[in-house]
């Protein structure tokens, strides 16, 4: 027999993915199904109710079965290589930022040092996969919808990475694992309540930025139906734009998370004494309620313009964000 | 070894997306067509070509991207150990985020940062233009 001990982390980690790549499907088909479901009754009707007796529940299964048997249609003007490369960028931007996700302390791919900088570095991967794919389809819809996308998405880039400091700079590390350590015992310790109000502010301004880097609405101009097709992806048809789609709900549930990790307390428990619900419940909990306001924004809030999206994130973010890192800064410093 | 379970992750990405075309190339149809493989454009031939030449603004876009950028490289060391540096890290940041802060100043007293900025110019070039479409 041969020894496995070298091995064992090798394994840990492989298996640890397979579950990761399952739950992540499993996450996409469920929020699909929500996302139907949630706006049908915010506009007063339904949703899906007929395939699989109760609420539609078998609709995802049967869409993802449609689009496995679906024509893979390239069109003969592209560019072949880079559009058949665009969905494995954005996929690998997507799955990778899941891998410092700490769903519990020991419940995580691999707890870097510097965990939420390279969240930040390798979901930039998705802006290259976006631009790549708009600009390989060869096709108007598809490039002014690549353009608008890269430009939103790295314009919103510094309002996050500015309002991720803030728990940076109070837990004095980037590693995830000890920033939810360090808001153990209650949600009064939750950085979001930490230092009234800045903090607050800095969860707010994430979020907000955040649905502009997944292309959520009210920041869906990359995909503006009504007025571009569908953005990037006009030319994608069944598996091969089911992957951006599985990367997109990927994306909204990894900014989630990273919300709930930083600033809502991880796998930690609002009350000290509900600690003994597991923790991945607490997390998963946390990261699909800020997923369900995501879909809740969407079907309330009209798209923005393209001017009025450049002047929240330039006029509004960025100043507020610098302010807040300077006072939180000040405050980090004279408490010690 | 912190950054193996990382390349795994990535290794993972790039497998399942490779496994779900796979799978779509076993089961599904494949007849492609001169009509089907045309661009869409809404059902009209295509005119032109997309690869055009875009707006200057996304390029100032880009480059203002890019200072900020940087300076957020330079913010998460001192964000990590601004506890055990004290006041003077502090002010030390506070003067560098100023002196971005005045290019910041700067690049909005320009209008850079509106999205459309039409010149007087401009407005008179396409009042002429529209004169003469219109004789």
């Amino acid at each position: 027999m041969i020894a496995l001990e070298p091995y064992l982390d090798l394994i840990i980690s492989v298996v640890y993915v397979v579950g990761i790549v399952l739950f992540l499907s499993l996450f996409a088909l469920f929020a699909t199904w929500l996302e139907r479901k949630v706006a049908g009754h915010i506009q007063d009707r339904l949703g899906p109710m007929e395939t699989g007796g109760w609420h539609g529940w078998l609709q995802p299964i049967a869409d993802a079965i449609k689009l496995l048997i679906k024509e893979d249609i390239i069109p003969a003007a592209a560019d072949k290589k880079l559009f058949k490369l665009a969905p494995y960028l954005v996929f690998i931007g997507s799955l990778a930022g899941f891998a410092v996700l700490p769903f519990a302390a020991n419940l995580i791919g691999s707890d870097l040092n510097i965990g939420v900088y390279y969240v930040i570095a390798v979901t930039s991967l998705v802006v290259i996969g976006i631009l790549m794919a708009g600009w390989a389809s060869n096709n108007k819809w598809s490039m002014y919808g690549a353009m608008r996308s890269a430009a939103q998405m790295i314009s919103y880039e510094i309002p996050v990475a500015l309002s991720l400091l803030i728990p940076v700079m109070m837990a004095g590390t980037m590693s995830m694992v000890e920033i939810v350590d360090n808001q153990a015992g209650g949600f009064w310790n939750w950085y979001v309540f930490r230092t009234m109000p800045f903090s607050l502010i800095a969860f707010v301004i994430y979020f907000w930025a955040s649905l502009a880097e997944v292309n959520r609405a009210p920041f869906d101009l990359p995909e503006a139906e009504s007025e571009l097709v569908a953005g990037y992806f006009t030319e994608y048809s069944g598996i091969r734009w089911a992957m951006f789609f599985l990367a997109e709900y990927g994306d909204m549930f990894v900014v989630s998370a990273i919300a709930a990790t930083v600033f809502l307390g991880g796998w930690y428990a609002p009350f000290p004494f509900l600690d003994i619900i597991p923790g991945p419940i607490w997390f998963i909990g946390k990261t699909a309620f800020l997923v369900f306001v995501q879909m809740w924004l969407r079907w309330t809030l009209p798209r923005l313009r393209v001017d009025q999206l450049m002047y929240v994130c330039w006029k509004i973010f960025l100043p507020f964000s610098f302010a807040n890192l300077l006072l939180v800064g000040l405050w980090v410093v004279l408490k010690g | 070894m912190d950054f193996a379970p990382i390349f795994i992750f990535i290794a993972a990405a790039a497998a399942t997306v490779f496994a779900a075309l796979l799978v779509n190339r076993l089961i599904a149809p494949h007849k492609p067509d001169p009509i089907k493989l045309t661009t869409y454009e809404c059902g009209e031939e295509p005119v032109g070509s997309p690869w055009i030449r875009f707006n200057t603004r996304f390029y100032v876009i880009a480059l203002i991207f890019l200072i900020f950028d940087v300076e957020v490289l330079f913010l998460f060391p001192w964000a990590v150990n601004l506890k055990s540096l004290g006041l003077f890290a502090w002010i030390d940041m506070a003067i560098f985020i100023t002196i971005l802060g005045v290019g910041l100043a700067y690049v909005w007293a320009k209008k850079d940062l509106e999205w459309i900025k039409p010149s007087m110019g401009d407005i008179e070039t396409i009042q002429r233009l529209e004169e003469q479409n219109n004789a």
